[in-house]
């Protein structure tokens, strides 16, 4: 009763991971990096299409597993065993039928550290598409404009398209990085603590790029950061040592959560 | 102040210094290496001037034999008396030391031997002719003497009367017309003679060809008929044109005074240069220095190796590198992507991992022997068999040549290339791999389109490695397709213009044959240095524009710096 009081106070949406239309689905997912080291123990989670949704949690919780366990990053790390089922628009990724390819660009992924290709950064962006034998420059250079417009990166670099993209910034690299997932079309965002290695500036354009394009695409993200997950994300799960604490709305999460550890956590106990 | 050994010892002063010292050795080493033999070797084209002397030592004791000497003093040393004694030579055996001079006689044909020691002291009457003529020659060597007539079908045209200055400017009008025949019969034979007749040879294994396929009908038999009747003609004009310019290149001799009083006929078309070396000045002797430099670096040998030039030598170097430069790259970079991305990385990859590293350590020798036995022997006779049924029993493939040296050495450095680019592989970020995999590419397109061109300079820099290894191994390329002398060069305009089958010459090679192998061991020696140098600067060269491709490639892929 009282959850949805306060909820409602703060002014922020009613809404529960329960209530909207789910885009990926995990139900009891258990992996091993070894045979008896278990990194995440039965994860059951619904993540909802649209919504940005924070994974937090102190290091090595799990969470940037379970992150690449949704687009089958950790196919390959030798010796992994995944169990239990994925399922995304009700799809199980697992399943043997399922191209690895086909997935990971519907699920597009960006990593902790930037990581542009030694390539123009024209090139960088039209990387997905050359690889999907898509070579037309009418095409590319439509495709190449409006990703980096989409991430807030096309004024910056209108006049260097075909310089190297080693050549720039942090910020830029990462949201150059981004340009180059969503060049692809994916339906699915996963961010691996795309901020961590940038300086605060461009932490910010990246939280307001994650908030542009929440519109479009069903966001996860992983953070450390527990102040960005209360400012970009709408759902918000708590990790801890493998498990799934809680999941719920963002704004319960940091007001009144449901579990003593979550609280701990938010409230700077440990972690 | 003073400061304690051990104080001392642990601020790293001396280790700086026990480095520096060992750069520095290095250093040295390498530049006395270049110089030592840029000197040895180098010096033998300068013309130097031409002693005229006369030479008395005692033959027994009390008696005297004196003859006069003309020729070039190539070195000094010291030699003791007692040494000397008993090569026969009485001398006063209470002076400890002689010094003896190296003079390089020349004029084989005359006196049988071109190089002579001489003992310093008795020699007498040291003077240096301007007239003194020194001549190269295309057999017997070099030649020194007095230009007394230049002849012209036997019948003198001008002697010495008509003045020095204007018998000397005839000779050289008529040896530079000699010269530009020789050119033209050189060419006749070499190339258009060498055409008709590599035609000739396929038409008659085109023949044989079609008689064992058991097609060789009366049709063909007359098309084969008139194909061979054409060159026949062809070769009978190319004939005709060589016996024309024969006969022109014999009109001309010159008659030359040796010491002695001898007198030598030379026919102008055996002459390949002639100076008056005591007459030349610095400006001259460098034209003439740099004009044999030249020759040796692109004329072909003469005289068993031991005068002449190089060049199918250098040519033959640089092919066989470049040829086993295209083997090996492709198939130690496919061979290093299986091991490193697409093998498991267990206990199998590890000891091939340790064999191939092994696998370098094998002498060159024994690859050597492996070429032959599997290249040549197998694989060659098999493909003879297969694909040459015409020319058997003589082999085309079954037999040492350019294509089994280079795919012998092509596998001895292949372990070079292979862990070099192991090493790049394994350096390239994974953050840059999964990038491409998370934008939907499969492990093929990103090691196709990020991951190889990413290691490329590691690559590069194995290739590097692996060039300089191959271009100066000799021991296996003696039993895989090197030479003393070979015909012609494995590149020419006869289809199918690279001739992988052929023999050919090398620079490593070279060096052996001309230093052990050589009937004359003081003209042989200064080659011996020369042609080190020019295979140490070959290899050099083609190690450097590896490495500027490298760096270009590096520039290009300044990888992600962690």
């Amino acid at each position: 009763m009282r959850k949805v009081d306060v909820s409602s106070v703060l002014g922020a949406s009613a809404e529960t991971p329960e209530g909207l239309e789910s885009c990926i689905d995990v139900s009891g997912l258990n992996l091993y990096y070894a045979k008896d080291k278990r990194a995440l123990n039965g994860i059951d989670l619904k993540i909802p299409k649209q919504r940005v949704t924070a994974f937090i949690g102190p290091s090595g919780c799990g969470k940037s597993s379970l992150l690449r366990c949704l687009n089958r990053m950790n196919d390959l790390v030798d010796d992994c065993v995944i169990e239990g089922t994925i399922e995304i628009d009700g799809e199980d990724i697992y399943s043997k039928h399922i191209d690895v390819a086909d997935l990971r660009r519907r699920v597009g992924m960006v990593f902790q550290k930037p990581n542009p290709f030694p390539k123009s950064i024209y090139e960088n962006v039209a990387y997905g598409l050359r690889i999907q034998g898509i070579n037309s420059k009418r095409v590319l250079d439509e495709v190449v404009e409006n990703s980096l417009r989409a991430a807030a990166l096309w004024d910056e670099v209108k006049d260097r398209l075909h310089d190297s993209a080693l050549g720039m910034s942090g910020g830029q690299q990462q949201r150059l990085v981004i340009a180059r997932t969503i060049a692809v079309e994916p339906e699915v965002l996963l961010l691996d603590e795309p901020a961590s290695a940038l300086d605060p500036i461009s932490t910010l354009k990246i939280e307001e790029l994650i908030h542009e394009l929440k519109r479009d695409y069903t966001i996860v993200i992983v953070t450390h950061n527990m102040q960005q997950a209360a400012r970009v994300s709408d759902f918000t799960a708590f990790m801890y040592m493998g498990d799934m604490v809680e999941f719920d709305a963002t704004d319960t999460i940091f007001t009144n959560p449901a579990k003593k550890q979550t609280e701990d956590y938010i409230t700077g106990r440990y972690g | 102040m003073r400061i304690s050994a051990s104080k001392w010892f642990s601020s790293g002063t001396p280790f700086v210094w026990l480095n520096a010292g060992a750069v520095a050795i290095s250093i040295l080493m390498v530049v006395g290496l270049l110089g030592l033999l840029a000197v040895r070797g180098m010096a033998h084209f300068w013309p130097a001037d031409v002693m005229q002397a006369n030479y008395a030592p005692p033959v027994s004791f009390g008696t005297v034999v004196s003859t006069e000497v003309l020729g070039e003093k190539v070195e000094t040393e010291s030699v003791s008396s007692i040494q000397i004694a008993s090569s026969g030579i009485p001398v006063d055996e209470s002076v400890p030391y002689y010094d003896r001079e190296l003079v390089k006689l020349g004029n084989r044909d005359v006196t049988g031997a071109d190089f002579a020691w001489l003992l310093s002291d008795f020699l007498s009457d040291i003077s240096y002719p301007t007239d003194v003529v020194a001549l190269e020659r295309r057999e017997w060597g070099n030649f020194y003497g007095f230009l007394a007539e230049v002849k012209e079908s036997g019948v003198s045209v001008v002697d010495a009367e008509g003045g020095e200055d204007a018998l000397w400017a005839e000779f050289e009008k008529r040896l530079s017309r000699a010269l530009e025949i020789h050119d033209e019969i050189y060419r006749i034979e070499k190339i258009e003679i060498g055409e008709v007749n590599y035609a000739l040879e396929r038409l008659r294994l085109r023949q044989r060809g079609l008689e064992l396929e058991d097609a060789f009908d009366a049709e063909a038999e007359a098309s084969f008929a008139q194909q061979r009747e054409e060159l026949g003609a062809d070769y009978a004009l190319l004939q005709q044109d060589l016996v024309v310019l024969n006969q022109a290149i014999e009109r001309d001799s010159a008659l030359f005074l040796a010491p002695n009083g001898a007198e030598v006929d030379i026919e102008l078309a055996d002459i390949v240069r002639a100076y008056k070396p005591n007459q030349m000045g610095l400006v001259e002797k460098l034209f003439t220095y740099f004009a044999k430099l030249g020759e040796f670096l692109t004329d072909e040998p003469r005289e068993a190796n031991t005068e002449g030039g190089i060049f199918p030598a250098i040519f033959g170097t640089v092919m066989m590198v470049l040829l086993m430069s295209v083997f090996v790259t492709p198939f130690g970079v496919v061979a290093a992507v299986y091991l490193r991305e697409y093998a498991r990385q267990g206990f199998i990859t590890r000891a091939i991992r340790i064999a191939v590293n092994n696998l370098a350590g094998v002498p060159s020798i024994v690859y050597g022997v492996f070429g032959l036995g599997f290249f040549i022997y197998i694989i060659g006779a098999e493909v003879d068999q297969l694909f040459y049924p015409e020319a058997l029993p003589a082999p085309t493939f079954g037999t040492p040549g350019l294509l089994w040296a280079s795919l012998t050495l092509a596998l001895l450095t292949v372990p070079v290339v292979i862990v070099a680019t192991e090493e790049g592989l394994a350096r390239i970020p994974r953050s840059v791999r999964e990038g491409s995999l998370a934008l939907g590419a499969t492990k093929f397109e990103t090691l196709w389109r990020v991951v190889l061109p990413m290691a490329s300079p590691a690559m590069m820099t194995g290739l590097i490695l692996a060039v300089a290894r191959a271009a100066g191994e000799v021991a296996p390329l003696m039993l895989v397709g090197v030479v003393k002398l070979a015909p012609s060069l494995p590149l020419d305009g006869n289809y199918p213009y690279l001739h992988l089958d052929q023999k050919f010459m090398h620079l490593g090679f070279h060096i052996y044959d001309v230093g052990f192998q050589s009937p004359n061991i003081e003209a042989a020696r200064p080659l011996v240095f020369a042609t080190a140098l020019l295979l140490v600067i070959v290899i050099a060269g083609l190690n450097l524009s590896a490495v500027a491709l490298r760096n270009r490639l590096r520039e290009k892929f300044k990888s992600l710096e962690v």
